[in-house]
């Protein structure tokens, strides 16, 4: 385990915090008895079990338990919220508005309703990755039954203003649905006074296990939804299937050590971040995407001019970081959500995710910043851009010869 | 994604990076591939008198890939004539450094900067059998 890089990746996700597992541990050989058992103590047990992480996740963003249905994930919970308010409201109207950096986990969820016959609006967002609210009004149509903005970007960590946003949705009686896989931990959620309809959590970016989730769904006012997945009519009927009890209790776990050091993790976290910008800063060329007033504390997303981002990350395999979003970064597209905030082509490429977590120390950004400065230094000694840069050539003057030679089909080679 | 051994030799330790002075009339530069697509390769070659490339020096944006091959590229110019040259392909270049089929265009980028590189050289000596030589190569 030794040379391992160092994780600065908690955004695509994180370990399970150790009283997580722990906790969850004897839910898997002991009291592994089935929630909906009612007519013995093994799953008497269990249902107490879930009953109680039922109250934790709500305690974490306030809301009442009953509120919550297990998921297996906020792809799941996105998936259900989405297409089961269009379907279920589908006689009201057949529009749809989410935004362009949305997760894919939104964005296919909508583009499968469009080929369903529903409409969609996918709104660009202002440069510093935060929804423009005049242009989100003037996307509204009558017929607009369900709006979709994530509260925290999984790539620039911006935070969107959900208040204004559900504020304009619940005066049009519109459903709005908040993806805050990336938020819960990290920024306060208060579903009490926030005006949310649905909202998809998941464990696995705040200390729990990977393959749970949680979907908010709002009854003042009451949501109704179509379920998607049919069977016993567990989870009064929203999503069938048996419980996972240990998958749950970690999930409950986690949310209330999140609720209970969150305040005291973030300005800690925030520190370091900034001592991670502080140094990156100083690099020539180095540009920032996203707002960094409106964003989590965990996250930074940096472009580096003049190198290029798959060289990029082969060079700095001491440090575990996306180029993108980890469920993108095998294709060599740049990053659609940096495309959405107007980067160019080149920035998108060479963008770097750092996300910070519960355990990251400050001698991770030290070297941290130490690598990046040496590496992003040495593949501008290697690159051509850089001299043209330097010597004052306008890159976007040059008339490139590309499109023809180089992209011609090559000639096949024996592996 | 997996990298050969030798992409990450060159990689590592890249050979001939640098550049010569464009306008010295022994050398021939060529400047291939665009920022948008990631890629951008400029390769140079030093002629000598008796015809042969004596020098290479290499400049790439662009993958692991890219700058393994424009490396590898300069090492292998290195006394070679300028015919000789123009024979390299892209599948010597793929295979010598066993490139997966989603970075061959790394290697076709890399064949061009030489071919490129080699007509600049001939522009810039135009002497009576180059030049048939480089309208016979353009055709
Ligand atoms: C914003 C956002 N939504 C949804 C998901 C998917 O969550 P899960 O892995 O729990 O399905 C992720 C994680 O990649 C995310 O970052
Ligand atoms: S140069 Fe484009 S992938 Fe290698």
């Amino acid at each position: 385990m030794t040379d391992l890089p160092i994780y600065l990746d908690y955004s695509a996700t994180t370990p399970v915090d150790l009283r997580v597992a722990n906790k969850m541990f004897p839910y898997l050989t002991e009291v592994y008895g089935n929630p909906a058992s009612r007519s013995h103590a093994y799953g008497w047990n269990a249902e107490a079990a879930v009953d109680l992480a039922r109250e934790q996740v709500a305690s974490l963003v306030n809301c009442d338990p009953k509120e919550i249905v297990w998921t297996s994930g906020a792809t799941e919970s996105n998936n259900l919220a989405i297409k089961g308010a269009a379907h279920f409201y589908a006689a009201n109207g057949k529009h749809l508005i989410t935004i362009k950096t949305e997760h894919k986990a939104v964005l296919d969820t909508v583009r499968e309703l469009e080929r369903e016959g529903f409409t969609a609006t996918y709104l660009s967002p202002l440069e510093n990755g935060l929804v423009d609210i005049e242009v989100f009004k003037a996307a509204i149509q009558p017929d607009t039954i369900v709006v979709s903005v994530m509260l925290v970007n999984n790539e620039i960590g911006v935070i969107q203003d959900i208040i204004t946003i559900g504020n304009i949705c619940r005066e049009k009686g519109i459903i709005f649905h908040v993806d805050a896989a990336q938020a819960t931990g990290k920024v306060e959620i208060d579903l009490e006074k926030l005006p949310v309809d649905l909202m998809s959590f998941s464990a696995h970016k705040t200390y729990g296990p990977k393959g749970i989730g949680a979907l908010y769904v709002c009854r003042k006012p009451r949501i109704r939804l179509e379920a998607q997945m049919h069977g016993g009519g567990h989870e009064r009927g929203f999503r069938s299937g048996t419980l996972p009890v240990h998958q749950i209790v970690g999930m409950g776990e986690a949310f209330s050590i999140a609720k209970a050091e969150m305040a005291e993790e973030n300005a800690r976290i925030r520190i370091l971040r900034d001592k991670l910008w502080a140094g990156l800063s100083t690099v020539e060329e180095a540009y920032l995407n996203g707002d960094l007033a409106q964003r989590v504390p965990h996250n930074l997303n940096v472009s580096f001019n003049y190198v290029e981002g798959e060289s990029l990350m082969m060079a700095v395999k001491g440090i575990a970081v996306s180029s993108g979003s980890a469920c993108t970064s095998s294709s060599l597209e740049p990053s659609y959500v940096l495309r959405a905030i107007g980067r160019e082509d080149e920035l998108a490429h060479s963008s770097i995710r750092f996300s910070i977590g519960r355990y990251t120390t400050e001698a991770d950004i030290d070297y941290a910043i130490d690598l990046i400065k040496n590496k992003v230094g040495q593949l501008r000694d290697l690159s051509p851009l850089w001299d043209m840069f330097k010597a004052g050539i306008d890159i976007a003057s040059v008339s490139w010869v590309h499109g023809t030679e180089s992209h011609r089909e090559p000639e096949a080679v024996v592996a | 994604m997996a990298y050969s051994d030798k992409v990450l030799d060159h990689y590592e330790n890249p050979r001939n990076v640098g550049a010569f002075d464009a306008e010295d009339q022994d050398v021939g530069t060529g400047m291939v591939g665009a920022p948008a697509c990631g890629d951008v390769m400029k390769l140079q070659i030093k002629v000598n008198d008796a015809g042969f490339i004596e020098d290479a020096k290499f400049k790439t944006y662009g993958c692991g890939s890219a700058i393994a091959s424009s490396s590898l590229v300069t090492e292998m110019l290195k006394g070679k004539t300028l015919d000789q040259a123009l024979d390299i392909k892209n599948t010597h270049i793929a295979e010598e450094l066993a490139l997966p089929p989603v970075k061959i265009h790394c290697s076709v980028l890399a064949e061009d900067a030489i071919r490129a590189a080699i007509s600049d050289y001939r522009s810039k000596n135009m002497t009576e059998a180059d030049g048939y030589n480089a309208c016979k190569s353009a055709a």
